[in-house]
């Protein structure tokens, strides 16, 4: 067996799995989505533009994930960025790892729990029942963009800390000093060499938040009650409730496309704005 | 600087911290705590779709995370000497797969499913014996299974690569000049190198399982997970035993991930 042949065995089983699983299923919406609704619900073969011109009676989903998911990616970003640079210059190594592990933990507990204990916090019998024992009263958290963004933060801020990290942690501290002893000020040195050098960091945390954000779906259904809902809860208002497979596809698709499109762009406008270090990778 | 820092970490851990205390909350409210209790604990575990869930849950977990763990690893070790379109293919499916958001492949693949199994399922139904029942295919265990499997192979593969990359290409040549055949060389010289790994992408691959909800969501047919029987839950009003579940979820995870990083960052290389 030559290792051409190898190879292809080792990766069959693989291949064949993500084209069942991913290639076809991705295939499937793309045809469905220039299809018909059928009379009960589900999905009749045709070939209209139908469905993309429908798009706009989804308008809100779009503008409110456009606005939101933006938003929060950059409210995270200056959240996390002050930790990060805090953790990669301004802390003794023997501690680093521990804290930058300790952020990072949340991330892989459950999404859904951590959502629910906003809930908890931000519902009647929670932080509005605290306020009105010292005289505040009428305060609704819950079910509000307010409440949705702070899911969204605090859903995502330790997967923005780590890149900004990483790029922080890297940096040649001799630049430092270097910009300091050529008589620079602390915080022009920031801004001169700190920050432009850990722009591919942050640019990398900025897209993964963005990338998971345009399809949200628990954060705004448990924290916007219905009334801040993203692309996501569209998807499954159509998909679950409505059963319209063909618009419900044309969503889908056109989220992805946004999405592509968005990070193709972005990533060429920093890679501009950063010209001659391309280090910027999402893996 | 460090008090700012000290307030983030706050924020990250309070909420959790509330979840865990009110858990044992003698009481029913969020407002006051009334005493310490284990009854939320006891009443989830008495509770036959707690546990019917949990059940669901951890098969999911295990099998849909050791598939992932042998065919990713299989494939990363295959893709290592591939080069040519094949490959540049390859890479752009395993992207693909990890950027396209949870929701979309759980909508996708339920739609598509659910178009094969109606093709599939006549089809099945003529060529069986005409006295018996003939099998249905159906959204259940088994698609969710796969759906998962499909998402986290990509993530063992990403994880099992970047090992395989640090790994010195003399030490396979070593073995194949001492008349190792390359399943020898594989057995003997790159598994245990790469086995930390393979690990720690098993158990990554059973924590996101574990705690997905979005995919689990549009597959899993009348299958009730955990995260589904919480969400489920949670729309219903909110429930002190919902903390008690979030809190054993929590230290669950925290654990297999504390595993995983101890494997992934012992022995470093030489």
């Amino acid at each position: 067996m030559t290792r051409r042949e190898r190879n292809w065995l080792l990766v069959t089983p693989a291949a064949a799995w993500f084209v069942v699983m991913l290639v076809l299923p991705l295939s499937v919406i793309f045809v469905f989505s220039f299809g018909e609704r059928g009379p009960a619900g589900g999905y009749v073969p045709a070939f209209t533009f139908e469905q993309y011109a429908n798009l706009p009676a989804r308008f809100t989903a779009f503008k409110n994930t456009m606005i939101l998911a933006p938003l929060g990616t950059i409210a995270a970003m200056l959240i996390a960025y002050p930790l990060a640079y805090q953790l990669a210059v301004r802390t003794d190594p023997k501690w680093k790892i521990i804290l930058l592990v300790l952020v990072i933990v949340p991330f892989w507990t459950s999404i859904l729990i951590r959502s629910y204990a906003w809930i908890f916090i931000l519902g009647g019998s929670g932080l509005p029942a605290l306020l009105e024992m010292v005289g505040i009263e009428g305060v609704r958290l819950i079910y509000t963009p307010f409440a949705v963004l702070i899911g969204i933060v605090y859903g995502y801020l330790p997967l923005m800390v780590f890149p900004i990290y990483v790029s922080l942690d890297r940096l040649d501290k001799r630049l430092l000093e270097a910009s300091a002893d050529l008589g620079a000020r602390p915080f022009s040195t920031f801004l001169q060499v700190t920050l432009p050098l850990s722009i591919p960091g942050v640019a990398t945390g900025c897209m993964l938040v963005f990338i998971l954000l345009m399809g949200e779906f628990l954060i705004p259904a448990l924290l916007g009650g219905g009334k801040v809902f993203f692309v996501g809860n569209a998807l499954v208002d159509l998909f679950l409730q409505s059963r319209n497979w063909a618009f419900g596809s044309a969503v889908a698709f056109t989220l992805i496309v946004i999405m592509l499109v968005t990070v193709t762009v972005y990533m060429r406008l920093i890679a501009r704005l950063h010209s001659g270090r391309q280090d910027i990778s999402i893996m | 600087m460090r008090i700012y820092a000290f307030c983030v970490y706050l924020f990250l851990y309070t909420p959790i911290a509330i979840i865990a205390l009110f858990s044992f909350n003698a009481g029913r409210h969020a407002s006051q705590l009334q005493g310490f209790s284990v009854q939320w604990y006891v009443r989830a575990f008495r509770n036959p779709f707690v546990m019917d869930a949990l059940e669901t849950s951890l098969i999911v977990a295990f099998v849909s995370a050791t598939l992932a763990s042998v065919l990713g690893t299989l494939a990363a070790v295959g893709l290592q000497t591939m080069r040519g379109p094949a490959r540049a293919v390859f890479d752009g499916v395993i992207y693909v797969a990890i950027m396209i958001p949870g929701i979309v492949i759980g909508i996708a693949t339920l739609i598509a499913l659910v178009t094969v199994f109606d093709v599939l399922n006549p089809l099945l139904a003529s060529l069986w014996f005409e006295d018996r029942q003939p099998p249905r295919l159906s959204m259940g265990i088994g698609s969710l299974i796969a759906a998962h499997t499909m998402f986290t192979m990509a993530l063992v593969i990403v994880i099992v690569r970047a090992r395989l990359a640090s790994l010195e290409q003399v030490l396979g040549e070593a073995s194949a000049d001492l008349y190792a055949t390359p399943l020898a060389t594989f057995m003997q010289v790159t598994l245990p190198l790469i086995a930390p790994a393979i690990l720690a992408g098993f158990l990554l691959s059973f924590t996101f399982s574990f705690d997905d909800f979005i995919i689990a969501f549009f597959v899993a047919g009348s299958e009730t997970t955990l995260p589904i029987y919480v969400f489920s839950s949670i729309r219903r009003g909110v429930t002190p035993e919902i903390n008690a579940i979030g809190t054993i979820v929590m230290v669950a995870s925290l654990l297999l991930l504390i595993i995983a990083q101890l494997i992934l960052r012992r022995r470093p290389e030489r």
